[in-house]
């Protein structure tokens, strides 16, 4: 199971990385929601899967009985995609303004801040 | 007592948020604003001597002991950066009240400088990784906004590539994470510090070196992932430009000293700072000298000076690191200041281009007196603080006999006074341009509170670098503390989670 998610985090990120490297604001953004949510598997994958253990210890027990899954990367994963959700929410709206002023949907045409 | 650590947090939150509430009272708010950026002023001042005089102050979040809950751990460094931090920010802050903008004013700009101020202390004070990561997104989404505050086509192309490549830093820095969470199971610094040494995968830990570095380094604009900081500091209000010029790449740099000397203490790793410290200053001043735009030109000195700053963290003895410290705060002060003597020159002449500048000297003395004391320090010049900043990096790199980095240096700052003298002579030398560039802007005069506000800061600021400048022994050995606690992450270790627990 690991390898397989493996396999999807390195495809998601050469997805990610590919979009990122295009022209286009909007497979730009695409690509960074690919690579937000990449990392996110990556995180929740790196941190070690366990079957279905929910980590809750029973009642009249000091510690739980057997391996439990690890409530910490979930909680990092769904922080995570908060800040993902908020921060692709703002460049979505950044973008389409730039657009809007520039009147370029072509990232090669927006120079004019360059040095 | 037990609260102090969180203050420099706490009030910025608070000013925030009030700023928000008046949103309808712009007066209010710049008050609102002013009295924050004071009180954080004070918190982190007190936090500053508390930790000079006790070493570390911890705090456990919610009472959870050390490895599990959520720790803010304040030592010198953090508590050094924290006071440059609330400094640049009560500067900006008085500075920016002087009206310049009051499109932005009614679009929340004081709520923003703050909230970006509670991410930059946040950052600071964090002891804790996935922390350090929620407190670095909360600083750059204020600083997204104030960057594309506005609106203006410049700002949001520069904002365009900044906002990504920062994002593109952040999905790094959450790759090192999971991976390195993976690999010890905690996020507590101290406690990943512990358990990284005994954990005996060389391969694992220098790829996350590697991830680390360019995270952190695209933050601090080191050499090849510098683009995004030309591309866009020139383009907000000088008021921002400045607070991100002192701030922004200085949050990178604290976190790559820190991750650099807690973490990864590999010889391969700083010497790959090192090469990437020599091609920083090297591309960043040369990159100066081509510009011909006052904020760019400042810009790209930025990036030459990060290099300065790496330099003492890939010579990694006392002395260099102590270099590093001493050179970041001198830079913060120095070069937020050229920012804003930038600015000045901007509301005067209503342009940038050199080309379109000159006669300064004799119209606003004042301002270029004040503009030679930072800009002499920025270059080098003995006694001015910048001398005693490379003078102690320069040193170091003799000691350890790496003749090259040390020439590299020197050779850095002649031409960074090469520069600094180029804006001197087109922009304050010379002739007053005619016919103006813009018609209709003449030369403006500033009404008395106008001018008190826009030079208290620039005045003030310039105060400090002359005290630093004559005085470094104080500053230094503070920085020789900071060093000694850097270079003995046991203590670190010691004092988090064994005081904790």
């Amino acid at each position: 199971m690991e390898i397989l998610l493996a396999l999807v985090v390195g495809g998601l990120y050469t997805a990610g990385v590919y979009l990122l490297l295009q022209p286009s604001p909007v497979k730009l953004i695409i690509g960074l929601g690919i690579l937000t949510n990449a990392v996110n598997l990556l995180i929740f994958t790196a941190a070690g899967l366990t079957r279905g253990k929910p980590p809750l210890i029973e009642e009249g027990l000091s510690r739980p009985i057997g391996p439990i899954a690890d409530p910490l990367p979930q909680a990092l994963v769904l922080t995570a995609i908060v800040i993902a959700f908020g921060v692709l929410a703002f460049a979505l709206v950044l973008f389409s303004k730039t657009a809007k002023i520039t009147g370029a949907d072509n990232l090669d045409e927006m120079r004019t801040s360059d040095p | 007592m037990t609260l102090l650590p969180v203050l420099p947090i706490l009030i910025p939150f608070g000013t925030a948020l009030l700023c928000l509430v008046l949103w309808n009272r712009p007066g209010l708010q710049k008050v609102m604003a002013a009295v924050g950026s004071l009180g954080l002023l004070v918190a982190a001042l007190i936090l500053l001597t508390v930790v000079r005089r006790e070493g570390y102050l911890v705090l456990q979040a919610g009472g959870w002991p050390a490895p599990f809950g959520i720790s803010l751990v304040v030592d010198l460094f953090s508590a050094l950066m924290t006071t440059l931090a609330a400094g640049t920010g009560v500067a900006v802050t008085f500075y920016s009240l002087s009206g310049s903008d009051q499109g932005r004013e009614t679009q929340g700009f004081y709520s923003f400088l703050h909230w970006l101020l509670m991410g930059v202390c946040g950052c600071f004070l964090a002891g804790d990784l996935f922390n350090l990561y929620v407190w670095f997104e909360v600083m750059l989404m204020a600083s997204f906004i104030l960057m594309s505050l506005g609106g203006e086509r410049a700002q949001l192309e520069g904002g365009v590539k900044y906002v990504v490549l920062n994002l593109v830093a952040s999905a790094f820095f959450l790759t090192a994470l999971g991976i390195l969470y993976g690999m010890v199971g905690t996020l507590n610094m101290a406690d990943i510090a512990q358990k990284l040494q005994r954990i005996d995968q060389p391969g694992l830990s220098a790829a996350l070196a590697m991830l680390f570095l360019t995270a952190f380094g695209i933050k601090a604009a080191l050499f090849p992932f510098f683009a995004w900081l030309p591309a866009s500091y020139h383009t907000p209000p000088v008021a921002v430009s400045a607070l991100f010029a002192g701030l922004l790449t200085k949050v990178g740099v604290y976190a790559l000293i820190r991750t650099f000397t807690l973490f990864f203490t590999q010889d391969f790793a700083h010497q790959l700072i090192l090469i990437l410290s020599a091609l920083t200053m090297i591309t960043g001043v040369l990159g100066a000298v081509s510009q011909n735009h006052f904020r760019r030109i400042l810009s790209f000195h930025i990036i030459s000076q990060v290099g300065y700053m790496v330099m003492g963290l890939a010579l990694f003895t006392p002395l260099a690191l102590a270099g590093s410290v001493f050179y970041i705060a001198h830079h913060i002060i120095v070069k937020a200041n050229l920012f804003l003597v930038s600015g000045v020159v901007r509301r005067l002449r209503a342009t940038e281009e050199l080309a379109h500048l000159g006669g300064l000297l004799r119209t606003a003395p004042w301002l270029a007196t004040l503009f030679l004391i930072p800009a002499l320090s920025l270059a080098g010049m003995p006694p001015l603080s910048g001398f005693w900043a490379k003078l102690f990096l320069i040193w170091s790199s003799f000691q350890v006999k790496n003749y090259l980095i040390g020439a590299i240096a020197l050779a850095v700052g002649l031409i960074t006074l090469l520069s600094m003298i180029k804006i001197w002579t087109k922009v304050f030398w010379g002739k007053v341009p005619d016919p103006w560039p813009d018609q209709h802007v003449s030369q403006k005069k500033l009404s008395l509170p106008e001018a008190l506000l826009l030079y208290l800061p620039i005045a003030s600021m310039a105060l400090l670098t002359l005290m630093i400048s004559l005085w470094p022994d104080l500053l230094f050995q503070m920085a020789q503390e900071v060093a000694a606690q850097l270079l003995n992450p046991a203590q670190y270790i010691e004092a988090v989670l064994g005081g904790g627990a």
